[in-house]
């Protein structure tokens, strides 16, 4: 590969992260500017992370958006992993088409659509909204991609594992908990929270499901924003951002630890055979 | 898929609650949806007049039938808001997931062509912002974008222009949040297509004389034909339906039809005309997925 080509390589990896990054990190600077308008430095200032904390209807709403995000993952976590191990363990059943297309559809479906049909549903049963018809939303739609997460991992599993312990005698819902789930757990846990973050940033199905009272983060933002850039929106966005990059540094950190020691396994197994005699 | 056996017990608990949800959570809703496009619409709450009850013997429900209406499968067809709300959703979608493709390809390239070492991390640092909130991420665009913004300022600082351009409330700006917010579907397709190409292939087509822009059109990316379709099918998708980045950045008059379909929704309170324009939606969306499963299915046979 020639010299130029490894810098045109460069050049697109740079221009490519500012493109990605710039408008964030604008926003997070702004988050801290004592002006209101965006275009005027006014100094650094703290002042609209203090107001937030003043800012009763917001925390309120930060609230509701994570008591929604944890119940409605935690469900759609267990519902997916039982409609992926329905698809990849019991081989071609009777509605399995019609089962495969309904868990896949909402994947594909406008979030407006499916919002528009719970609420219609909602309506039609009389139910009033509020946190229950939110959570209900979300589960509908993050189980999918739990499902399809999850269905991935299950087909990774080596099932050879699984029918050794049967037939050791174990019965197949004990080799599943004792060798499949162990491996699935890595899996498990990106996919609850995936679900978790897709819950805490949804507006569409929150804004169609959910009643008052129960008015959710990415709600206030919105109506919020419409009315033009605001800085204690900067604000609550970067404490988002921060959030989300904490977490995100926290997960490679711990894959980065797991992958070590991971390594270093076939090593220490190849020399106990040398200390054995 | 050729077995059709029962389910054991054990099997069928298993399904039991995933199959409930997705039956009453969404299967039922969406015929629900499907009933009230052929309602008429009146001024009530809800505000369609309903076509079937529980209580209904066969007979009511033969009679009820002959009310139903095509009223708004009709006005979706005459209405102009609606055809053009459709026509620039679609253009929109197509404009936005052509220029996805063409910034992330070079940089999918990019990331996949670095040294092994660094890819894990490039690629996270690429995708990371996936994991932020869409909201604040469109958001974002706004303070660049609008007249006194950050983009214009500099851009009358440099002395390039004299006036600020008008970029927000457009259809470009649309665009612009939609490359934005989509590049991670469409960079990951493409890495995973590029990363797994074998190195000798290339450098087999350069000793036989092949120059640089050769190889890229002739081997490069003829073989990186599926992340393409994946990344192109997973940015056009959500793009056609989408709300908050038309509703955001949009001017009033960027139409799309998941705008479309909130506003009759919640400002004009016309369920059937939305309900009809969600099932017209549903089955537009439907037309490129089942094309592609379709091209899928015929590779594999011919694999075979």
């Amino acid at each position: 590969m020639s010299a130029a080509a490894a810098w045109a390589r460069a050049a697109t990896l740079v221009a490519g992260f500012v493109f990605l990054y710039a408008p964030i990190v604008v926003l997070a600077v702004m988050s801290f500017n004592a002006s209101r308008l965006v275009s005027v430095w006014g100094g650094f200032s703290t002042k609209w992370y203090a107001a937030l904390l003043q800012n009763a209807q917001l925390l309120h709403s930060a609230k509701i958006s994570l008591a929604a995000a944890l119940a409605s993952a935690a469900i759609a976590t267990v519902l997916g992993l039982l409609a992926a191990v329905a698809l990849a363990r019991f081989g071609g059943f009777r509605s399995r088409l019609l089962f495969f297309g309904a868990v896949h559809a909402p994947l594909v479906l406008p979030e407006v659509v499916l919002g528009l049909a719970l609420l219609t549903c909602f309506v039609a049963l009389g139910v009033g909204r509020g946190f229950v018809t939110l959570v209900i939303g979300h589960v509908t739609l993050t189980m999918c991609f739990m499902t399809v997460a999850l269905l991935a991992a299950l087909r990774d599993c080596d099932p050879t594992l699984e029918e050794a312990a049967m037939d050791l005698g174990a019965t197949p819902p004990e080799a599943f908990a004792r060798v499949a789930l162990p491996q699935l757990a890595p899996a498990i846990v990106t996919a609850f929270l995936l679900a978790f973050t897709l819950s805490l940033d949804d507006l569409v199905i929150a804004s169609f499901a959910t009643g008052p009272g129960a008015t959710t983060l990415p709600m206030r933002i919105y109506s919020q924003v419409r009315l033009g850039v605001s800085p204690q929106i900067n604000a609550i966005s970067t404490l988002l951002l921060a959030l989300v990059a904490v977490s995100l540094g926290l997960a490679a950190l711990v894959s980065y630890w797991r992958t070590g020691r991971n390594l270093r396994v076939p090593k220490t197994a190849s020399h106990s055979p040398d200390k054995a005699p | 898929m050729s077995g059709r056996r029962r389910l054991s017990l054990g099997e069928r608990l298993v399904i039991a609650a995933p199959y409930f949800w997705i039956a009453a959570f969404f299967l039922a809703p969406m015929l629900l949806v499907a009933k009230i496009s052929v309602s008429q619409s009146v001024l009530a709450r809800p505000p369609y007049r309903p076509i079937f009850q529980l209580s209904d013997s066969f007979a009511d429900l033969w009679a009820k039938a002959q009310n139903f209406t095509l009223d708004s499968y009709r006005a979706l067809v005459s209405d102009t808001l609606y055809v053009e709300s459709y026509l620039s959703s679609l253009t929109i979608a197509a404009v936005s997931t052509l220029i996805t493709l063409i910034v992330a390809y070079p940089f999918a390239l990019a990331i996949a062509r670095a040294p092994e070492r660094l890819r894990p991390l490039l690629i996270g640092l690429a995708a990371a912002p996936f994991w932020t909130s869409f909201l604040i991420r469109v958001y974002a665009w706004i303070a660049l974008l609008k007249d006194e913004g950050l983009i214009n300022n500099a851009l009358m600082a440099l002395g390039l222009i004299s006036a600020p351009l008008q970029m927000y409330a457009t259809s470009g700006a649309v665009v612009v949040g939609i490359v934005y917010s989509y590049l991670p579907f469409m960079l990951l397709p493409l890495y995973a297509a590029l990363e797994r190409q074998d190195v000798s292939l290339r450098e087999a087509a350069a000793d036989l004389g092949a120059s640089p822009a050769q190889v890229f059109f002739r081997v490069t990316l003829p073989l990186s034909r599926e992340g393409v379709v994946a990344g192109s099918l997973l940015v056009f998708i959500p793009a056609v339906g989408e709300f908050v980045i038309p509703d955001l950045l949009g001017g009033s008059e960027t139409l799309m039809i998941g705008r479309t379909l909130w506003n009759d929704f919640f400002s004009n309170h016309d369920w059937p005309a939305a309900s009809a324009a969600a099932i017209a939606l549903v089955a537009l969306l439907m037309v490129p997925l089942l094309a592609w499963e379709r091209a899928r299915l015929k590779e594999e046979e011919e694999a075979r």
